[in-house]
């Protein structure tokens, strides 16, 4: 409790307490709990006069601690910023009375007379502070991941225009053929072309959906022919989706859209086919592709070296070591293999049991 | 005499448990036959499994393989299921190995018994399976829990009836 006049100071701000402490007396202080605070507002600075904050209050709690003034006739009271610290006050006083951190944990002490058992308090509270912020930046980042992804479907719907507009166009051009030169048409062109607008089978020309991947399936089917008769007659996904793409250059085929061509192969008659493994393994192989005769020479390979790693296997073969390895779970399956499962790997044998 | 090995017991993929179902059955067929003339041969009656896993039956050095934990269960497994094996504990850790049914047991010492004309007289169980008249028999030297399983299974057949002397116990053939 101090007497003196409460003139020079310095406020303090917690996450439950408002409170003023004497420069030159620090045995000096008064708080107030943040629940009192009803709102407040900022008055600015005028001449002779001090930026101020003024901050209404509840009516008083019976169990008020003794106070200065044990009644007043004002229901609020005014911080004058003499110096400086106006602003940056009324923005932490603001974030304080938004978040109402007092709320949540328990103030346990009275107003200590020495600093030292304050800060263990406040440091406890620092840390429920430290999470909520994390909590809150978490939320911020998310809603601008939102945000972003709504402006890409915005700029894929941006994106469609430009494709139409430059379009019809290439289309004018065509028709007013005499009144642009040809070179400028040879540069629009080009621009065109840059912008993948070219021939492939793309979606704007067929569409999405079944109709696109029917004439992508047709399109692999004559695309596919030479290298598979080159590999053995079967070839990984994966195999398919980098040969293709790499052939293509532009307006590159997504895996789904490669999975969703070759489903059709069958239906179509064409001579190839999509073939799962029970691994989840998926190849493209000729119709023609007898996997019996794949096995007996497999088997034959085993018998002859009395036993086969897949790595050796497709180094016999020239296959990939991923596609060997399913043909020796093939025949392992058909019986006619056996394993052995050891630390030095998985080996084939001929099942001699 | 020495222990003869079969041939799987030198072929590697036999210490794997094979994933194909009807590899697998030929190969659980090899290893409990190879188990129990193992146990036959060296007059085991039980077995501990931690043990089991460092015997030579299931771990052969010379070509670095062995059975592993989860196999040597199944191997067990499929004894269990045939008859010819019994937990001793709810862990799993210990078993009796019957590599001869008690009612193989039984009829082998009903036989002698009938040879040599002793039906109708008594005998302890040391007698029978450690006396010097049972020397050179198969079943001298059988363990007496399997001795009175034989005798008990001869019992339910009405050859023999296994009764009390003093403080142990005997058997009365018929």
């Amino acid at each position: 409790i101090c007497s003196a006049k409460l003139d020079v100071g310095v406020v303090l701000l917690s996450t439950h307490r408002l409170i003023w402490r004497d420069v030159k007396n620090h045995e000096c202080c008064i708080a107030m709990p943040l629940s009192q605070i009803l709102f407040f507002e900022e008055q600015a600075a005028g001449i002779g006069k001090s930026a101020k904050i003024v901050i209404h209050l509840h009516p008083t709690l019976t169990n008020k601690e003794p106070g200065p003034y044990q009644h007043s006739k004002y229901s609020f009271i005014k911080l004058s910023f003499k110096e400086h610290g106006q602003i940056e006050f009324y923005r932490r006083l603001t974030e304080e009375m938004t978040q109402k951190r007092w709320e949540n944990t328990p103030v346990s002490q009275p107003i200590p007379t020495g600093t030292g058992s304050q800060a263990g308090r406040t440091r406890a509270v620092g840390i429920v502070g430290i999470e909520r912020k994390i909590e809150e930046k978490r939320k911020e980042t998310d809603k601008n991941i939102s945000e972003a992804f709504e402006d890409l479907s915005k700029l894929m719907v941006k994106a469609k225009e430009m494709v139409e507009l430059s379009r019809s166009i290439a289309n004018k051009i065509k028709d007013k053929q005499g009144d642009i030169t040809e070179d400028e048409t040879i540069r629009f062109k080009s621009y065109l072309l840059s912008m993948g607008i070219a021939n492939p089978v793309t979606r704007e020309t067929h569409g999405s959906g079944t109709h696109y991947h029917l004439q992508l399936a047709k399109q692999l089917g004559d695309m596919l022919q030479a290298p598979l008769e080159e590999r053995g007659g079967m070839m990984a996904l994966t195999e398919v989706y980098c040969l293709v793409n790499r052939a293509r250059g532009m307006e590159l085929l997504s895996p789904e859209d490669l999975v969703n061509a070759c489903k059709m192969f069958e239906s179509l008659k064409l001579p190839l086919r999509l073939r799962v493994f029970d691994s989840g393994v998926m190849v493209v192989q000729l119709q023609s592709h007898s996997e019996e005769e794949m096995i007996a020479s497999a088997l034959d390979s085993v018998s002859d070296k009395g036993s086969l790693t897949a790595e050796e296997f497709a180094k016999l073969l020239g296959l990939s070591v991923l596609l060997s390895k399913e043909r020796l779970l093939l025949a392992e399956k058909m019986g006619h293999l056996c394993r052995d499962d050891s630390v030095e790997g998985l080996r084939f044998y001929p099942n001699l049991f | 005499m020495s222990f003869e090995w079969p041939w799987q017991y030198n072929f590697p993929p036999f210490f794997t448990l094979q994933p194909n179902v009807d590899t697998r059955q030929k190969q659980l067929a090899a290893w409990c036959s190879l188990a129990l003339s193992y146990c036959r041969h060296h007059k085991l009656y039980t077995l501990d499994v931690m043990e089991a896993q460092e015997s030579p039956v299931f771990n052969n050095k010379k070509i670095e393989r062995k059975l592993s934990m989860e196999a040597i269960q199944v191997v067990f497994e499929e004894l269990r299921k045939k008859g010819n094996l019994e937990w001793l504990d709810k862990n799993k850790s210990r078993c009796l190995v019957m590599w001869r049914r008690p009612e193989e047991w039984g009829k082998l010492i009903y036989q002698w018994v009938s040879k040599n004309g002793m039906v109708n007289s008594v005998f302890t169980l040391y007698e029978l399976s450690n006396g010097d008249d049972t020397e050179g028999e198969e079943f001298h030297g059988l363990e007496e829990w399997m001795l009175l399983r034989s005798l008990q299974a001869l019992q339910t057949e009405g050859k023999a009836e296994v009764i009390t002397i003093d403080d142990g116990k005997g058997v009365k053939f018929f």
